[in-house]
Order: structure tokens, then C-alpha cells, then sequence
């Protein structure tokens, strides 16, 4: 058992994600930083989509009740594990009734704890994450509260010991990447001739900086008013993460996990999916850049993430294979 | 005003999907034909998910195809054969509350419509709707087609958060919310139906063909 001693946290029990009931309106749900939650899994030698704790950017206390092998990956949070200070994106044993103590991070935002075993909560339409909106899957269909007990998988007595992983902000950095400033690629979307010559000229050259009120749902960003040629009232259609709707005359909002699973304000761009980790992880706050891409380089750039996934994964199996 | 196409449109959703959008007029026939389209694309080997929208379909594509163009060929293809699916063709009816606090946008339609409160709710509730398609929130059904009369842009500024329940109009389109949330339509009023239960095999009370009809409970000021 682990139990959350901190209310407030936001925290949610995420896993993949929830897929194939788009069509009756359930959107994925699950984590806001995929490759995180992955790294985390595989740290821990769980199933790469096993279900484990998504902290936003919030400060979170746990206590483990037993022993377990544990993982903390994704926004580079500092952390102490009985006031002994943990490397960012690493996995340690904890004994029985040890205290991790989790701060606000200040380069990223969302982190994962996952724990060898993962969490036992119901899987219901196919997945263990939580959906906010609709109230099931996770832990009560809700975020985490101070004295939830969290049940995960047996406890294991072949701990692994201490190692830990760069970052993908270091090995998948864009060119430009700085402190508080993020690239994404983005593929124009279907309304994208819509729009105003200036205003396609804006998306790509602002400095868009995202809103505090921005959060699983999507990020809303904050910049100049995107204006289109002339008003359109459109069909609803189905939305993926990553697609950039941008109201008449108003600022983008980046569909994310928890975003509606159909809308109908027009589409400027699509950012893709191998660069969704890295709107998850650009603070509140800070600013996104647009840099323009095709469906060739986008591609390619899956492949890249694709390539850099399997090499962390031999890494992974190296390291507990030597017992490190 | 609605943006009709004169050929299928094609678009890319970045590298996850892509989405089709059927010509011509948003009505119930090119709405069977999008369902005939779903039902013989799900079936695609590039295919993840199928989900109609409101005379479109968004494709979930299992990993992104190489030839993007072999794959809209196909689609155009399929929807040349121009078949229609009739769904599933319940009939359910529920009770609206229409106006006061449950439909607090309801004075704002009138005003934009030039119709009085009554007028708008009788408009309402005097026809038929078909359940075009499930999306936006677990459960929520998008209503087609509502009386041009009562054709009114979305708000610019979406409402933060409107209940369970809620019976709202947003350009064509008129449906009842299955949960709280976030909503870019205009609010008339409040049923006490409930449209969604995840530990129900069939989790979703409405689907694609049904019919449906508001009544109206009463008018409130």
C-alpha cells in the first residue's frame, strides 16, 4: 500500500491511456507525458503502460507502507526520499513506512512515481486512468486526497537498486530549446488557409506563452488574437491530442488527454504526436514556439522518439541485468 | 454561416489520424451515408478507430501510413459507393426544464432570434431529433438538426462549467450534457436524464439513429 499524505496535490492515477470509445465520446484520458510514464514503468521493470501516480507540478507527499522498488521520471522534481536526496528521473528501493517527499519542480511539469507491481485500482473501459470529467477509472474517478491508500501489485524482494536516465529534454532537444522556452512541430490542420495572412504569420513567429488556466484538457496560450479571412460556423467533428483549435478572433488552445473528444472551432495546426511529451512538460508560464513541419519530417520525427525509446530500453534491461 | 463543401475534404490530424468530411448539406442522408463510411472504414487495416462526426469522420490511424494519398483514395473510394446505414433507431423522450437558473441563456437566444422565450422552446421542443453522433464528453449525443430559427453562432467565450443535464444549441446543433464541464453553446434548459454509466456494457444511452424528443416540463422566468 502507499498512502498520499498531501491534499491539493491534483495528483491522478494515469496509465497509456483509454482507447477505442471515442466513438461513444470517452476521450484516451492517461498520461500527460507518455514517454515519462514509460520510462518510469521500465525503470521499475513493470509493463511499459502499467498505471502510476501523475503529479502536475504540484509538491506531494507519499508514504510506503511496505517495501517496494519505486521510480520518479518526468518534470526533474527534486525529492528526498527520509530527507535523503533522490536523482531526478532514477529508481531506489524504499523500506516499509519511508516517506517520499516530492517538491514543485522548476524545469518541467508532470512527474510519474511508479512502483514495481503498479497500481491495483478497477481498469474500466480497458484502462486504469482516471477520468476527471466522467468521475471512473483511477482512484475513484477522481484525484488523489490525503489518507488514499493505493494497492499495488506484490511486493517485490529482488530490489534493483539505484539508477537513473538523462532526460529527453537533454537527448531530444530541439534546436532553440532554452530555459523556458520549448519547440514543438506542428502540421498545418485543415482550416489553417482560413486564417488571416497575418495571423498565420503570428502563430509561427510568437513566442506563445501558456496560460495558467491551462491544464489536462489543453493548454491555453497567450499571445496575439488569431483572426480567419471570414467567419465559419462549422461541424463538430472528432479531435485528437496535439490539434491547435484557435476561436475567431481569439488565442490557440492545444487539445490534450483530458480534451473533448469532438469540437468545431477551426483547426490552425496539429502539433505531432512525437513532440506531445514536450507540451506536457513546458511549465506553466513559460513559452511554446511552432516550428512548421510535413507529414514526411513528422514522421521521422516519430521515428527519431521511436529510436530513442528502444535505446533507453536496452539501457533499462543492461542495468538490471548487471543487478546496478 | 455553415461551411458546406462541394467535394469530400480530406485533412490531416498531425500524425494521428486524419479526418473526412463529407459534401454537401448537413443532413440526415449525408449523415447515413457517414455512418455506411465508419462502419466499412473501421474495417482498414491503417485503421484504429472510426468516429463519426457531424458529417464527418475522424480516422485514428494505428501508426501513421506512408502514403497518405493511397489512403484518402481509398476513402474516397468508399464513400463513392455512396451506401447508407439506417443506425440503431430508438426513440426516447425527456423532460425539460426550459429557462431560469437550468437555461440561463435562454434570454440571450431570444434576444438573437427576435422570437419570445416561449417561442424558442416551443421551436425546441416541437420536432424531432436524430442522434447524428456520440462525442465532446463520454455519453453526449449531438442532435441534428435545429429549426433555422433558431441557428445561433457558438459563444466566443466558452462557459466554464455547465451541469449534467444541461439542454443547449450551438449552430445547427442542439444536445442535453452527460456530466459537468466546459461548454461553447448556448444553455436553454435542464433534464434529469442520465446518459452514460461506465459499468453498463452498453455504456452510452443514445447512439447513432436514435430519435429523440424534448418535452417541456415547464418554462421557468
Amino acid at each position: 500500500m502507499i498512502e498520499i499524505l498531501d491534499d491539493d496535490s491534483q495528483a491522478s492515477i494515469q496509465d497509456r491511456g483509454r482507447f477505442g470509445w471515442r466513438a461513444i465520446g470517452v476521450g484516451s484520458s492517461g498520461a500527460m507525458d507518455a514517454l515519462a510514464l514509460e520510462r518510469a514503468n521500465l525503470l521499475v521493470g513493470n509493463a511499459a503502460d502499467a498505471a502510476a501516480i501523475e503529479i502536475p507540478g504540484t509538491p506531494l507527499r507519499v508514504r510506503f507502507r511496505t517495501a517496494v522498488q519505486f521510480a520518479l521520471v518526468g518534470a526533474g522534481a527534486a525529492a528526498k526520499l527520509d530527507g535523503r536526496e533522490l536523482l531526478p528521473d532514477s529508481t531506489s528501493p524504499a523500506h516499509a513506512d519511508a516517506e517520499l517527499q516530492v517538491e514543485r519542480p522548476s524545469v518541467g511539469t508532470y512527474s510519474y512515481l511508479a512502483i514495481r507491481g503498479g497500481f491495483e485500482v478497477p481498469v474500466v473501459l480497458g484502462s486504469r486512468s482516471t477520468h476527471l470529467r466522467g468521475v471512473f477509472g483511477g482512484h475513484e474517478g477522481r484525484v488523489l486526497a490525503r489518507g488514499d491508500l493505493l494497492a499495488h501489485g506484490p511486493a517485490n524482494a529482488d530490489a534493483k537498486g539505484v539508477f537513473g536516465l538523462t532526460p529527453p529534454r537533454t537527448t531530444l532537444a530541439l534546436p532553440g530549446d532554452a530555459p523556458g522556452i520549448a519547440h514543438v512541430r506542428v502540421l498545418p490542420a485543415a482550416e489553417y488557409d482560413r486564417f488571416a495572412h497575418a495571423s498565420r504569420a503570428a502563430f509561427w513567429t510568437t513566442a506563445w506563452k501558456i496560460s495558467a488556466q491551462s491544464n489536462r484538457s489543453g493548454y491555453r496560450l497567450i499571445g496575439p488574437n488569431l483572426d480567419l479571412e471570414t467567419p465559419l460556423e462549422m461541424r463538430s467533428h472528432g479531435l485528437l491530442p496535439g490539434v491547435i483549435q484557435a476561436p475567431n478572433g481569439g488565442t490557440p488552445i492545444i487539445q490534450l488527454a483530458d480534451a473533448f473528444t469532438a469540437g468545431g472551432y477551426p483547426k490552425i495546426g496539429t502539433v505531432i504526436a512525437a513532440d506531445l511529451w514536450r507540451v506536457a512538460q513546458a511549465p506553466l508560464g513559460s513559452a511554446l514556439r511552432f516550428v512548421q513541419v510535413d507529414y514526411a519530417a513528422a514522421r521521422a520525427a516519430q521515428a527519431v522518439l521511436d529510436a530513442d525509446r528502444a535505446r533507453v530500453r536496452m539501457w533499462i534491461d543492461l542495468c538490471r541485468g548487471l543487478g546496478a | 454561416m455553415d461551411d458546406a463543401k462541394t467535394a469530400p475534404q480530406i485533412s490531416l490530424i498531425g500524425t494521428s489520424g486524419l479526418l473526412f468530411e463529407a459534401p454537401g448539406a448537413f443532413d440526415l442522408a449525408n449523415q447515413r451515408r457517414i455512418w455506411a463510411l465508419a462502419r466499412s472504414a473501421a474495417t482498414l487495416d491503417w485503421v484504429a478507430e472510426a468516429i463519426p462526426g457531424m458529417t464527418n469522420l475522424l480516422l485514428v490511424f494505428r501508426a501513421p501510413p506512408q502514403d497518405v494519398a493511397a489512403v484518402e483514395g481509398n476513402l474516397r473510394e468508399l464513400w463513392d459507393k455512396g451506401a447508407g446505414d439506417a443506425g440503431r433507431g430508438e426513440r426516447f423522450e425527456f423532460d425539460v426544464d426550459y429557462g431560469g437558473e437550468g437555461g440561463p441563456d435562454l434570454d440571450f437566444m431570444a434576444e438573437q432570434t427576435g422570437l419570445s422565450r416561449s417561442d424558442v422552446v416551443e421551436i425546441h421542443a416541437g420536432r424531432d431529433y436524430t442522434v447524428f453522433a456520440l462525442g465532446s464528453h463520454p455519453g453526449y449525443a449531438y442532435l441534428g438538426t435545429v429549426d433555422p430559427r433558431l441557428f445561433i453562432p457558438r459563444r466566443k467565450v466558452p462557459r466554464i462549467s455547465i451541469p449534467a443535464g444541461a439542454v443547449s444549441i450551438g449552430g445547427w446543433q442542439t444536445g442535453a450534457s452527460a456530466s459537468d464541464g466546459p461548454s461553447g453553446w448556448h444553455t436553454i434548459g435542464h433534464t434529469e436524464a442520465r446518459f452514460f454509466d461506465p459499468q453498463s456494457a452498453v455504456p452510452a444511452l443514445l447512439a447513432p439513429g436514435d430519435t429523440i424528443r424534448f418535452r417541456i416540463s415547464r418554462i421557468l422566468a
